[in-house]
């Protein structure tokens, strides 16, 4: 049974395959009603609005139903059972599973007391290989992935998008450009991973410095909490968001990319630029997610 | 009794039947015997020894158990903190069987893992899965990397 865990599961052949795939699905190349008669539960135990619709849009698109759990019942399921029972049950009523859960590794749980395939929508701090392939994906349309410069900016220490993509994009010999507020620098474990599988690495204090040598800048969040106080959280959010001036002398190609929800990152008159990527980037998540339903159940 | 451990003698007195786990890096017996499961309330005879000179290591700790042969899983846990212990199986006073400890590739139930997040620590029916790399243990549920004190981590 083939399970859609962890990007780290992935050989650059596997993800190649899965984003050729979501090109086919992009642009029509597909016979209708491909999941027809197929049914999956979209198994949801932590709110998230984009994730959950564009796998149940996706699902749609191709002839397939889903059902679903609302908080309430996910509450109380997560009072009352384990996630291993609830697993148990819900295969038997489905032909898949999609699983956003708040902890670590609860996807990998699911697919030992499974018996039909689980698809990890988000574990905690953990994995969410769909929005890392939709990633990859949004830059491949526009560029090959090979060797190219990618910036990675903002919350670097806690933010698993950052890290997965950077793992992923490893496998591409890319350059990696790493700018974070002190404190929330990327993991050492991470850089080291990334410098033993051959990727230069390449840490900046400012993104001024770096901007205009990037093909890719992807931009994460920077989360309140992680400050002391909200006077600090500002003063760092400010230093790092991204303005039009910014842009100035910047590569044609440059695209900027962010997971969303975004907080104070970019400047919203970024969005009238032809750099503004991030809505295009939430969209692609339907063909890539179709691809992962297809792959899942044919 | 071997004519060796007549002459130097045994610092405690001789079991018929047990398992003797010698040249445990010196400090660790008492790890060593959480991980096997001893506690103050089990019923095996033990005895222990710790900080004893030894030619190889300079200290060593000895833990010998009365009526009790170790499975193979038992061993390989001890090597998680005493790389270097032999076991020597004891019957009828002799030492009838002797080996080492090996690092299994894959550690269940053995080490809890530190992350609080992660889906182990919780009252899922899983026991924790920690795989054995050169550079730490990885927990294969939730990524994390246990690089040093794994004594503190052993369940
Ligand atoms: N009947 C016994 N009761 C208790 N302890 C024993 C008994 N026989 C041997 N031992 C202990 O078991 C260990 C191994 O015994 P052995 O005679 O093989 O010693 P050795 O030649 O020094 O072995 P090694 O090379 O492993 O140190 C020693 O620590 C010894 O004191
Ligand atoms: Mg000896
Ligand atoms: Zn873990």
């Amino acid at each position: 049974m083939y399970h859609i865990i962890s990007i780290r599961d992935f050989e650059r052949k596997d993800l190649d395959y899965l984003l050729d795939r979501a090109e086919e699905f992009e642009t029509g190349r597909y016979p209708p009603g491909l999941l027809e008669g197929k049914l999956v539960a979209l198994l949801f135990f932590e709110p998230s609005t984009r994730t959950r619709m564009s796998f149940a849009a996706a699902l749609a698109r191709l002839g397939g139903q889903s059902i679903s759990l609302d908080s309430v019942e996910a509450s109380s399921i997560v009072k009352g059972e384990t996630l291993a029972d609830t697993i148990r049950v819900v295969s038997g009523y489905v032909d898949a599973i999609v699983l956003r859960h708040p902890r670590e590794g609860a996807a990998r749980l699911a697919t030992e007391f499974a018996s039909v395939p689980v698809i990890n929508a988000g574990d905690g701090a953990g994995q969410h290989p769909s929005q890392t392939l939709l990633d990859l994906y949004t830059i491949r349309k526009s560029m090959p992935l090979d060797g190219i410069n990618v910036g990675l900016l903002g919350d670097l220490r806690y933010g698993r998008t950052a890290h997965s993509l950077a793992l992923a994009l490893s496998l591409y010999g890319v350059t990696l450009h790493t700018i974070a507020p002190g404190g929330l620098e990327m993991p050492v474990n991470i850089t080291l991973k990334l410098r033993e599988r051959g990727v230069e690495v390449v840490e900046h204090a400012s993104v001024e410095e770096v901007i205009r040598e990037l093909d890719v800048l992807y931009v994460t969040r920077i989360q309140r909490e992680r400050f002391p106080d909200t006077a600090s959280y500002y003063n760092v959010a400010s230093s790092y968001r991204i303005t039009t001036q910014l842009l100035e002398g910047v590569r044609d190609n440059l695209m900027i990319l962010h997971p969303l929800p975004r907080a104070g990152e970019i400047d919203p008159a970024v969005d009238r630029t032809p750099y503004a990527r991030y809505f295009e980037q939430a969209r692609n998540g339907v063909p890539v997610r179709m691809a992962l339903l297809h792959e899942v159940m044919r | 009794m071997s004519k060796k451990d007549t002459a130097r003698g045994l610092l405690v007195s001789p079991i018929r039947n047990g398992t003797v786990i010698d040249h445990i890096t010196a400090g660790e017996a008492l790890n060593v015997l959480r991980i096997l499961g001893i506690t103050g309330s089990t019923t095996e005879c033990l005895s222990i020894a710790t900080n004893v000179e030894s030619r190889r290591l300079g200290k060593k700790d000895i833990v010998k158990i009365e009526n009790r042969e170790l499975r193979k899983e038992e061993v390989d846990r001890i090597a998680l903190l005493a790389p270097q212990a032999r076991i020597n199986i004891i019957r009828d006073y002799q030492v009838v069987e002797k080996k080492g400890v090996e690092i299994p590739r894959i550690l269940k139930g053995v080490v809890r893992c530190p992350n609080p997040g992660c889906i182990t620590n919780t009252n899922e029916p899983v026991e924790s899965t920690f795989e054995v790399l050169d550079k730490g243990l990885h927990c294969l549920y939730c990524d994390w990397l246990i690089k040093d004190d794994i004594a503190n981590h052993i369940i």
